[in-house]
């Protein structure tokens, strides 16, 4: 698809420099370019699987080198994000749920559905501008320290635990109208320790599918956040390759966050069978 | 209820906004650059002069638009891959699913990203891109909806007398489908909205100096400490909109499909 686009690669990487016909010839042929598109995709793949993902068409750095980069950065984010929509998220859909038809369960629904509409750039800014800017607690920008994680990975996080809520609450509710938990009561054991030992684990199946399936969520949301905080993760790389038409790069992360989530969905799938031992048995 | 009422009142202030300024959004006034919200200008100018409460009633006109545009787009692209992938089975379905999976293996706004980085920058490549990247989920429920109404006499009814598959995909089958796709073109519209935003936010979208709510976020962010209401405000509309589209979109799940109901 991308070598359809209008365009030619050549020209991008000669820049500022003169293109004559010569020199546009010169570049295709050294990057294989002239070549048909078949055989071009084979030996992209005989290079990605030695690791080759090229080079920047913008400053000649491989593009394996940039994602190392940037990885860590990312990495990070999406970690701290992770465990924020975590603890928020289930920790409001069990309050919710145990809370039902009360003020705290309208609350935490309402919140979790300003959460849902909340694009997650403007929610970013209006951190940096209150925290950063007014308070002057985090710093707005930057990629080291803890300091610096706060916020992204408050926004990040704050808006993907919105979902995670909503469906906590759904899944608990279903749990307690069972029997087992009313027949738990039943015997007088006290409610904390009913949602401890029966609510949770039962709930814990289908809220790790969500969570796990957020981890997706917070990719794509990292190419956003980190724009916004200007952290130098791959996010913001990707972002920059789609602006200066830098399509090894493109390919490169897009291929390297496909392949992380796929994987994040088949790990999902295998720790059924752990959280789970009627599948385990099955 | 209240999310009808909310979007009815977005989509009237959208359509009279020529009635409800007396400013042009594209008219630069250098000696009003960044007023803070008075009599005036309500919710202030940006740093070009321009009234933002008058941007941001017009943007509404391009936002919604996009986020329409896109859904319809999905459900051009995904309600017949679903039809013909639920209907016929073997191979097509297989084939068709397959594209699906390929295209769901990106997660969130990615996909729009790819499609945006080939076409180039710009708001009808945005509507393009969100409304590609959502199509996979019209095909996913339709095509499970089209397998648990296939099994139905009707259809087999439909078959025996001789009817053509596109007749009984479209006569018979496609009214009993309509539930899921109407609710999910519902939520989609929200979901189109913040994504083409996003896009816009980036520089991919909306070009200046073109009235689009993620636009004018972007044009706000480096004004932060000087003029936050520039950036403010449309992300209060986007909000507000969003909010209401969702409240609609969660009460006909409740009343049209409750299976969808999470």
């Amino acid at each position: 698809m991308l070598y359809l686009t209008p365009g030619d690669p050549a020209i991008i990487y000669l820049g500022d420099t003169p293109a004559t016909p010569a020199r546009v010839a010169q570049i295709r042929h050294a990057m294989g370019l002239d070549r048909p598109l078949s055989t071009q995709y084979l030996s992209y793949v005989a290079r990605l699987v030695r690791g080759d993902l090229g080079r920047s068409l913008r400053n000649d750095d491989t593009v394996l080198g940039e994602i190392q980069y940037r990885f860590p950065s990312s990495a990070q984010l999406a970690g701290a994000a992770f465990v924020v929509t975590v603890t928020l998220g289930i920790g409001l859909g069990l309050i919710s749920a145990l809370s039902r038809g009360t003020w705290l369960d309208a609350s935490a629904m309402i919140l979790a559905l300003l959460g849902v509409s909340m694009p997650i750039f403007w929610l970013g800014l209006m951190l940096i501008f209150v925290f950063s800017l007014q308070l002057g607690w985090f710093p707005a920008t930057g990629f080291g320290g803890w300091e610096r994680l706060v916020l992204p990975a408050v926004t990040l996080g704050l808006l993907t635990s919105a979902t995670l809520a909503r469906l906590a609450r759904s899944s608990v509710l279903e749990i307690l109208w069972q029997p087992y938990i009313r027949t738990a009561r039943a015997k007088g054991l006290a409610k904390g320790h009913v949602v401890r030992r029966h609510v949770l684990r039962n709930a814990l199946i289908l809220l790790i599918t969500v969570a796990g399936l957020q981890l997706g969520d917070l990719l794509s949301g990292a190419v956003i956040t980190e724009t916004v905080f200007a952290r130098p993760g791959l996010g913001k790389l990707l972002v920059d390759a789609i602006l200066n038409k830098d399509f090894p790069v493109v390919q490169g992360v897009v291929l390297l966050i496909a392949v992380a989530y796929t994987l994040i969905n088949l790990g999902v799938d295998v720790s059924y069978a752990y959280f789970d031992p009627r599948i385990r048995f099955e | 209820m209240l999310g009808g009422v909310l979007l009815v009142l977005v989509i009237v202030a959208t359509l009279l906004a020529p009635l409800l300024t007396p400013y042009n959004p594209l008219a630069l006034s250098p000696t009003d650059r960044m007023l803070p919200p008075g009599p005036h200008h309500l919710l202030g100018t940006d740093e070009f002069g321009r009234d933002v409460l008058t941007r941001i009633l017009f943007g509404a006109r391009t936002s919604l638009r996009t986020g329409l545009v896109a859904v319809s787009l999905a459900i051009v692209i995904g309600v017949p891959m679903g039809l013909a992938s639920g209907f016929y089975g073997g191979l097509i379905d297989r084939l068709l699913m397959r594209l699906v999976d390929l295209m769901l293996t990106f997660p969130g706004i990615l996909l729009a990203l790819v499609i945006v980085a080939i076409l180039g920058p710009s708001l009808f490549n945005a509507m393009l891109a969100v409304g590609i990247s959502a199509s996979p989920t019209y095909a996913r429920v339709v095509r499970s909806s089209v397998l648990s109404t296939k099994p139905h006499f009707f259809v087999e009814a439909a078959q025996a007398i001789g009817c053509r598959n596109w007749r009984i995909m479209l006569r018979h089958i496609l009214p009993n489908v309509v539930a899921p796709i109407v609710v999910l073109g519902t939520l989609g519209v929200a979901g189109a909205i913040i994504a083409a935003a996003a896009l816009s936010f980036l520089g991919l979208g909306a070009q200046p100096p073109e009235p689009e709510w993620g636009a004018l976020l972007s044009e706000g962010r480096n004004f932060l400490l000087d003029a936050w209401w520039i950036a403010t405000f449309p992300g209060l509309a986007i909000m507000v909109t969003v909010l209401a589209i969702n409240l609609l979109g969660d009460g006909l799940r409740d009343v049209l499909d409750p299976q969808l109901r999470t």
